[in-house]
Parts: C-alpha cells; structure tokens; sequence
C-alpha cells in the first residue's frame, strides 16, 4: 500500500528490515526541509515571528503524538528514542525506588535496551532480575506472569511487540494484574507502536517509549509518555537550559514543569517536526488498516515458508510482521548476503536480544520484518529466492 | 584460479573446518567480532620457541569468516613468528589491493577478488586479527 510516497521505494530494493527502521514517506521529508528552509530558528523564544511558529510546530507534534496514544499533552516528553527512554525511566525514576530484595520481571526475548538499564540498577540497588516465562512458542502469558509475581515484584518491563519472535504481549491485562499487585508496569514500544493502534488510557500502562525512524519518522527523535503523576516525580537526568525556571544559587533552583523539565537543552526539533508529519501519515492511512494488512501478508509469508523443506521458522505463532527463520546449514549472515545480492535487505543476527539464544538454543536467525508498503509480489520473490538451496550455496560467496 | 574453483575451495573450508575445536587454557585465546555483522570467532594457538606449534578455532560466522579461518591455521602452524607477521601482511596487501606476494598465501589465494565485495572484506580479514592479538599478546607473556 502506498508505495508511491516513499522516495526510497522508487529504487530497486525489496526493503524487509523495518524492524530495524523503516523507509520515510515524501511527506515527512518535506516537513523537516520546510522546517531546515524557512523557519529554523530555536523553540521556546517566541521573541520574533518565526521562533514562534517553531514553538507551534514543536508543541503541535507533541499535540500529535499525545492524541495518537491517547495521552495528555504534558505526559509526551521527546528524547533520541526508545533506548533513552528505557535508560531514563530506571534511572531518574526507579532507582529512587527500589530497595535490595525488591524484584524486575522482565523477559529472555527483551532488546538490550530492555535489560541492561535493569541489569546495572539490580547490581547498585541488590535488587532482583526475574525473568518472565517464556512457553513453547516463545510468547507470554498473563499466566506466565502470574506464576513469577511475588510480594517483593514491583516492576514489570516487557516489550509490546518483542523485536526477534514478533509476539505482541497482552499489556493491558498485565497491567489490570499488576496494578492490583502494586506492580509498576513498563512497555517498550518500539516494535508496537508503528504497527497497530495504542491507547494509554485503555491499557493503562505506567510508561511507554518509542522510536520515530520505526513509523516513517526521522532518527533521533523518539517519545517518553509516563502517567502525569509519574513523571512529576521523575528526576531529569540531564540539566540545562530549557528545563529550568530560574537559579540563584545551588540551593535556590527552579525547574520547569513537566514535560518541559525533562528535555533540556535545544531539542530536536526538526525530528519532533517529522515524527508529527509521520503521525498525521499514518492515521491518514489508518492504524487498524496498517495491522490488518500487515497480518495478511505475514499470514501469506509464513504459508510459503512452510512448504520450503530446509527453512525452519522460529516464530510462525506471532501476531506481528516479524518472522525469524533459518536455512538448514547454512549461516544466517551467508543467507542475508545472498539475498543482498538481489536487493533484498533482510537482518541476519540475535538482533540486539542475546539472552533469547538460552531459551531457544538458536543464537543467530534471519529476520523479516514487515511494513505496510511490503507486497505479495515482494514476498514472492523472496520466496523463490530461497526455494533453491543450492542456489543459495552456490551464490551465497 | 578461476572463480568456481575459489568458491569450491572456500565452501569446503567453511562445511569441514580445519582445526575448529575449542582448546583449553594452554593455548593463548583471542577473539575477533565483526562489529557490521554477527562473525564470532575464538582463535587458540600454541606459541614456543616463537614458532606457532599449534593453532584451533571455534565459534559462529559466515562462510567467508570461517573458510578464511580454517585456511589461514592450514598456513600458519609450524611458522615462525616473523614469517606469520609477513604472511598476514601479504593477506591485507592482497584484501586491499596492494602488492602482495602470491607464493606466501598459497590457499588463502582464494579471496583475491574479495575487493569486489566491500562490505566482505571485514569476513575475510575477520580471523587476522585475532591473529595479530594473539601475537601480541604473546609478547607480553615472554
């Protein structure tokens, strides 16, 4: 759908790597320029004409991002992406929290952005790293959770979407649960977001964060929400100009409100600018629409997987676009390079979750991961692509 | 050598490795990791005398990593030190297009066209430098 508003789709690539980022439609380009060519100046110093027209930009785009999770507009902080984001919850907010003994269920299938914050908080505040089970095919459950919930549980971090097995994790029951249990509950949205429609409010998560470059926005710039009064009490890791009100000396300092609070220095402004163009995209299109067809074509990629004897798919159950498989004997990095050859990108790797490969006994996978411009057609010529092993063996150096 | 030749020769490397088996702490261990991609590679060698007696590898990487491995143990064991330093001088003069000389790298000719694929280079080159760490490192021991 709607290939023809992305430049990078007029050249010869079948793009199957949106996992890692995805392709930026003519729209959102545009609307960096427009912001580079005729109005760049600093936000928040509305002193002349065009610094206010950037505040209205700047503040519209995070008007946009709140309406799209169904947040209020004081709870979108803008940082770099998810993995700030990760990094900022635990340490501005948790590690003013927890005690030694207290526990973090996480999960073996998380990005490195979702462990090691955790990791290093255990170690500094003796607290513990419990991990989610996982059950045969990879995913979790409200169950699962259960079973590993006791009286010391105050953090729950999970991915929505997980980046390797593509399972899309039930959030808003795991919140229900552990809201009752007094549990905090943290969701990596980077694989989520982009893809399917997300209410805060209806799920009630307690923080969520997310990276633009994966829904057609611009690198560098990604959204902290956290409940209001959450975020009142999450201490700014970095100071500056910008999230200060005033300051005397060092016992008289103002800060600022939140979300302003939170984002010191000059933000990025022409990725927040693009990450709105990106927003005002994709709800053109429809985020229901966008899930839809991505499951479809999901559904037609993992069928004509499975009738390729010598592939074995890691995670044909997932919900999501993300399909992680092998070729019998032959190394993940070898298929992804023969596939190149065609211009067809895929990812051959752990893809960033290097505690999975204890669970599944597999460390290394080729991974698609799809988006809404992806076709039949391109799934097809993947797919004769790798029919052939011998081929494969053949072309692969 | 032409190229079907190279790529037979390499494939076999890569299917039945010489000398893949991990090795104790009697060998000194290095290990290089290509930061582009997933190659992981352990490289063991025994060094006395300043001649390489022994040398092994273990771990995961693509058929140009692991090939390129297995036929540099194949031209290394029994060489001295100096004329190891001289051999993998000749391999990255060969990988980027420089002078090299063609006796000294025997099998590992294969990867002369490897220039054409820049983004494979690294592969190639990948088992080398734990080479060059591994020599290194045994400085500091003697």
């Amino acid at each position: 759908m709607h290939r023809e508003d992305f430049p990078m789709l007029k050249q010869d690539y079948i793009y199957l790597d949106n996992g890692a980022t995805t392709f930026k439609p003519q729209i959102v380009i545009n609307a960096i320029n427009d912001y580079y060519c005729n109005y760049s100046a600093n936000a928040h110093r509305g002193d002349y004409s065009i610094s206010y027209k950037v505040d209205l930009e700047y503040e519209g785009a995070r008007k946009k991002v709140a309406e799209f999770i169904n947040a209020d507009i004081n709870e979108i902080v803008f940082n770099s992406g998810a993995t700030e984001g990760l990094n900022t919850i635990v340490t501005g907010f948790f590690d003013n929290l927890l005690e030694p003994g207290d526990e973090i269920i996480i999960s073996k299938s998380e990005h490195a952005s979702n462990v090691l914050p955790w990791f290093r908080l255990a170690n500094k505040n003796n607290s513990k790293i419990v991990y989610a089970p996982l059950d045969a095919n990879l995913h979790i459950t409200l169950e699962g959770i259960k079973s590993v919930i006791t009286s010391n549980t105050k953090i729950i971090a999970l991915a929505e979407t997980t980046n390797v097995v593509g399972d899309v994790r039930p959030i808003k029951e795991i919140c229900e649960y552990a809201h009752k249990n007094n549990i905090f509950v943290v969701v990596d949205g980077a694989q989520s977001v982009p893809h399917k429609k997300i209410d805060v409010k209806d799920n009630d998560v307690d923080f969520l964060v997310f990276s633009g470059h994966k829904m057609c926005g611009p690198t560098g710039i990604g959204v902290l929400y956290g409940k209001k009064e959450l975020l009142e009490e999450l201490d700014p890791l970095i100071l500056g100009g910008g999230m200060n009100e005033s300051f005397d000396s060092e016992k008289e300092i103002y800060l600022k409100e939140i979300p302003q609070r939170l984002e010191a220095g000059t933000p990025n402004i022409a990725g927040a600018i693009g990450l709105g163009a990106a927003i005002d995209y994709l709800q053109n299109i429809g985020m229901d629409n966008i899930s839809i067809y991505e499951q479809k074509l999901k559904d037609y990629l993992v069928s004509k997987l499975l009738e390729i004897e010598h592939i074995k798919i890691i995670n044909e159950e997932a919900e999501s676009g993300i399909i992680a498989f092998n070729i019998e004997g032959i190394f993940s990095q070898d298929v992804a390079y023969y596939l190149n050859k065609y211009n067809i990108c895929t990812r051959a790797g752990n893809h960033c979750a290097k505690i999975l490969k204890s669970v599944t006994g597999v460390k290394n996978t080729v991974r698609v991961s799809l988006y809404f411009y992806n076709t039949y057609e391109e799934i097809d010529s993947l797919i004769e692509l790798l029919m052939d092993k011998e081929k494969i063996l053949k072309e692969m150096i | 050598m032409d190229t079907e030749l190279k790529r037979q020769i390499m494939l076999e490397n890569y299917s039945n490795p010489f000398h893949k088996e991990t090795k104790g702490e009697d060998y000194i261990k290095t290990n290089a990791n290509n930061i582009s991609c997933i190659d992981d590679i352990n490289l063991y060698l025994k060094i006395e005398n300043n001649i390489i007696k022994d040398a092994y590898f273990d771990g995961e990487a693509c058929a140009i990593s692991t090939s390129s491995t297995s036929i540099m143990l194949k031209n290394i064991i029994n060489k001295s030190i100096n004329d190891v330093k001289e051999y993998i001088n000749n391999f990255e003069n060969m990988i980027y297009e420089k002078e090299y000389n063609k006796e000294i790298l025997k099998e590992a000719l294969v990867y002369d066209e490897i220039y054409k694929q820049e983004n494979r280079k690294t592969c190639a080159t990948l088992p080398y430098e734990a080479l060059k760490k591994a020599i290194d490192k045994n400085k500091e021991i003697c």
